[in-house]
């Protein structure tokens, strides 16, 4: 274990203090990678309490530029960051909140010839991304590499998120199978989404990676969170790793294959 | 009969099948939804097929894409 600063022991304090936490559990987010794809509106809050976390290195992948109708929920950027690459806004205040840590830019939209490599290096993974294309093509890369990973997805008032450990819980593909049909299902853009539930979602996602850091608890294997804002309620839904599932099944997948490539195979 | 969807109770009528449950339930799109019966998820193709039967536990599990 390493030896930490006066500096160190007083920033971590209340972690130190906590029981499944303690010093050695900080040591372990200290020696940390996540990679948190997307630094949208779950984006943000994850890389905010990573960083102030303290885990040692942070990489984001975003290949976009903070835009004004972002500002409503995305909450690492401000106004003075309009035109600027989202990943270097989020790793601007990540590293104001917590100078210790390493921030890994990615400045690219993640797909099948970028994705391996880059959940390679770490330990675990955050989706972030708005997109299904995006979220099975993760699905599917964090199975390949047997890399862990939250997923999460929000929409008006609600949210629902799981946490997958490959070939041990069920994946993402065991639940939903393949992606809906294109324009079935409103996205944010479309129907929007109230700000705050992006942070009631981002926080869960941080929490679950630090969970599975530390080793504190029972992370959301094998079930499905997913809350109303409406009414407050919030479910979770069992379930089993699908022995036939198309990704982590007996056959499962041998290769990573954009989602749109798929869908225009099939018509071929 | 009774039956559970989503953790609520409900009573209906007769025996039906998968698809007559998402007409009942006004589930416009079942692509946009996963069914899941006592725990187990029921293929697509056998919607058609699967009968719901007295104190099933049924879960409609909805596609979220949101996240930016």
């Amino acid at each position: 274990m390493r030896d930490f600063s006066d500096e160190e022991l007083e920033r971590y304090s209340r972690h130190i203090i906590l029981e499944d936490v303690g010093i050695e559990g900080q040591d372990k987010i200290m020696d940390s990678k996540i990679l948190i794809i997307g630094a949208g509106g779950l984006g943000s809050p994850v890389a905010l309490y990573l960083a102030a976390a303290g885990v040692g290195e942070i990489g984001i992948v975003d290949g976009d530029v903070v835009d004004l109708s972002n500002l409503q929920r995305q909450v690492i950027h401000a106004t003075k960051d309009i035109g600027v690459p989202k990943c270097e806004s989020a790793r601007a205040k990540m590293i104001a909140i917590n100078p210790h840590i390493k921030v890994n830019t990615y400045k690219k939209f993640v797909d099948a010839s970028n994705l391996l490599e880059l959940v390679s290096g770490y330990d675990f993974i955050i989706d972030g991304t708005d997109n299904f294309s995006a979220k099975f093509l993760i699905n599917d890369a964090c199975v390949l590499a047997n890399k862990p990973y939250s997923h999460g997805g929000i929409l008006r008032f609600g949210g629902q998120t799981m946490t997958i450990k490959p070939n041990e819980s069920a994946c993402y593909a065991c639940v939903f199978d393949r992606p809906p049909p294109k324009d079935a299902v409103p996205t944010c853009s479309s129907a929007g989404i109230l700000g705050a539930i992006a942070g009631m979602l981002g926080t869960i996602q941080a929490t679950e990676a630090l969970k599975y850091i530390v080793g504190a608890g029972q992370p959301l294997y094998n079930s499905l969170l997913s809350f109303d804002a409406k009414t407050m309620n919030f479910r979770k839904i069992n379930f089993k790793k699908n022995p036939k599932c198309r990704v982590c099944g007996g056959e499962g997948i041998k290769e990573l294959k954009d989602y749109e490539a798929v869908v225009c195979e099939s018509k071929i | 009969m009774n039956i559970k969807i989503n953790g609520e109770n409900r009573e209906i009528e007769k025996e039906i099948t998968i698809t007559e449950l998402l007409v009942l339930e006004k589930v416009k799109m079942p692509e946009t939804v996963s069914v899941q019966v006592n725990d187990e998820f029921i293929d697509q193709d056998s919607y058609e097929n699967t009968k719901i039967k007295d104190g099933d536990d049924i879960n409609f599990l909805y596609f979220m894409g949101g996240g930016a």
